[in-house]
């Protein structure tokens, strides 16, 4: 077992030599602004001649905020990412494609607040031993919650880093029993045209669906997500539970799900029934597979300044360790 | 009209056509621009040339249908040009903040992606209208010349609506409500010049 077992949930066994305390922490993140700060000073002096731009604030320095205590008790995790500069809370919670409440990427911040995230249960369906319907709190308490860094990568080519809260898939789907016969997992999004007001703004067949090959779903690396910056997920961010496949396009990475079914076929998915020749089912981050009308080879980091956005993209996303082995003798050119 | 109120409208359209330079400075100077300034700066100068070119567009049919706001003429060479402003912008935008000025990365762009071939192609054939719009020049053309050059300007609006079509994810509607409006506009003139017709038949 890779994973340290708490024996319990609050992080009481965390020794208290790991935690970081919060006012150090605050340190850490204001010196980290100071030094961008002089950095994109001296960027823009150099520049501000050609460009006449010194003060072009959000381009050189972008907005970055502290936010407050998380909510969620977490544990660390091994399978977090190291070494990347976390997107900021606001970027995080501010940019989001999530269309039923809009298409414009600011739209869902404003527009997901009448999500109604609680009641609210997960149905299990398909080929299991029995169907049944989990309980968000049933969810929330089944297995320790762990801080998770991941890269996010857009098939828009932007990227995110964010540190998510969840555990791994494969424990919600143990509890689900799933028959030996079952070989791919569906998700289904919440839909209601009287909450998701903004579902016309596309002509996608709602409710979003999305679904993964069993062995991707089981990987450990496939988390099931209930928070991000260990605080409970805005709703613009697919409150309360969904999944994060940090391998993949964003796009499989179903938000706000409430159904989840497991099947012997490859499902529909909603992607890749729109455009199969622009969205694949797997869906990997491949830089050598171009998007039909754009290339996938970079990408832009959201929260840099601008003109130290661009960075190369990693064939899965920079998580081929823990995943290529699940393709290998696939072609990926065709099975994009 | 009096010299005084077309100085005092010109002023007002002017004022209006710089509204989104002066949101996208504003927003820049105290960080509003959104989680992603440079998409928010490309989509914002795109979308305001592509508006003012359906405006300036929607001068002639006006005049047809209300020949009282004939006047409007003296405003549509105003709207054009800051059309091309905008949407000189926007290609700078896409030139400095996405290509860094790199070469490599705009031609490997422009062959690959068909919604940046289109789009360079709907600001290229802005260009002769923008350099021909002077008074100097539509003397030197002649204006029967001048407006069959100046015809061009519809397949530069089509050419820049298929850009944003094709730059949105497939299923995205974004891009509709500009697109029935041009679309109106352009039925609007065979509509038009076939009442017109008519019109010179009953009076013969």
């Amino acid at each position: 077992m890779l994973l340290r077992k708490p024996n319990a949930l609050d992080g009481s066994d965390i020794p208290s030599s790991e935690i970081t305390p919060r006012k150090d922490y605050e340190a850490f993140l204001q010196e980290q602004r100071s030094r961008r700060r002089f950095l994109a000073g001296a960027a823009a002096t150099a520049g501000a001649a050609a460009l006449g731009a010194h003060s072009i604030g959000s381009l050189f320095e972008p907005e970055q905020t502290v936010h407050a205590a998380g909510k969620l008790q977490t544990v660390p995790s091994p399978l977090t990412t190291h070494g990347e500069q976390l997107t900021s809370y606001q970027d995080v919670t501010t940019f989001n494609n999530f269309y039923e409440f809009g298409v414009d990427k600011s739209a869902p911040a404003h527009n997901a607040a009448g999500l109604p995230t609680r009641p609210w249960s997960v149905h299990v369906t398909g080929l299991v031993q029995k169907e049944k319907t989990i309980d968000i709190d049933s969810i929330l308490k089944l297995h320790a919650l762990e801080d998770r860094t991941y890269r996010h990568r857009c098939v828009e080519a932007w990227s995110m880093v964010i540190p998510w809260v969840g555990y791994s898939l494969s424990e919600l789907i143990r509890e689900c029993q799933p028959l030996s016969t079952a070989k791919y997992v569906q998700f289904y999004s919440y839909f209601d045209k009287k909450v998701d007001k903004w579902w016309s703004e596309s002509y996608i067949d709602w409710p979003y669906s999305e679904g993964l090959r069993m062995d991707e779903a089981m990987n450990p690396l496939t988390l099931l997500t209930v928070g991000l910056y260990g605080d409970v997920l805005p709703n613009q961010n697919g409150a309360p539970v969904r999944v994060v496949l940090p391998w993949k396009y964003g796009f499989k990475s179903a938000k706000s799900i409430v159904a989840i079914k497991f099947l012997a076929k490859q499902p529909p998915t909603t992607w890749n029934d729109m455009a199969p020749n622009e969205y694949g089912f797997y869906a990997n981050v491949n830089p050598n597979v171009d998007h039909p009308r754009w290339s996938q080879k970079t990408e832009r980091r959201i929260g840099l300044p601008f003109y130290a956005q661009r960075r190369n993209t990693l064939m899965f996303n920079g998580y081929g360790d823990f995943v290529a082995s699940m393709y290998n003798g696939m072609d990926l050119r065709r099975n994009f | 009209m009096k010299k005084s109120t077309l100085i005092l409208l010109k002023t007002l359209v002017w004022a209006a056509c710089l509204i989104p330079a002066a949101r996208l400075a504003y927003g820049a100077v105290t960080n509003q621009l959104g989680a992603d300034p440079t998409r928010t700066i490309t989509f914002m100068s795109g979308l305001a040339a592509l508006r003012l070119l359906v405006i300036s567009l929607a001068i002639t049919p006006t005049r047809q249908l209300f020949p009282r706001l004939s006047w409007l003429v003296r405003f549509r060479r105003l709207l054009g040009l800051f059309a091309f402003f905008y949407a000189s912008l926007h290609l700078m935008a896409y030139v400095g903040l996405y290509s860094y000025f790199d070469p490599g990365t705009m031609v490997h762009d422009i062959l690959k992606r068909r919604f940046i071939t289109v789009g360079i192609l709907s600001w290229l054939l802005l260009v002769p209208l923008a350099i021909t719009s002077t008074t100097g020049w539509i003397r030197r053309l002649g204006g029967r010349r001048w407006n069959q050059l100046h015809k061009l300007v519809y397949l530069s609006v089509c050419l820049g609506l298929l850009h944003y079509w094709w730059q949105v994810k497939t299923g995205v509607l974004a891009p509709l409500d500009i697109t029935l409006i041009m679309a109106l506009l352009f039925l609007a003139r065979p509509v038009l010049a076939w009442r017109r017709r008519r019109a010179a038949q009953q009076r013969a």
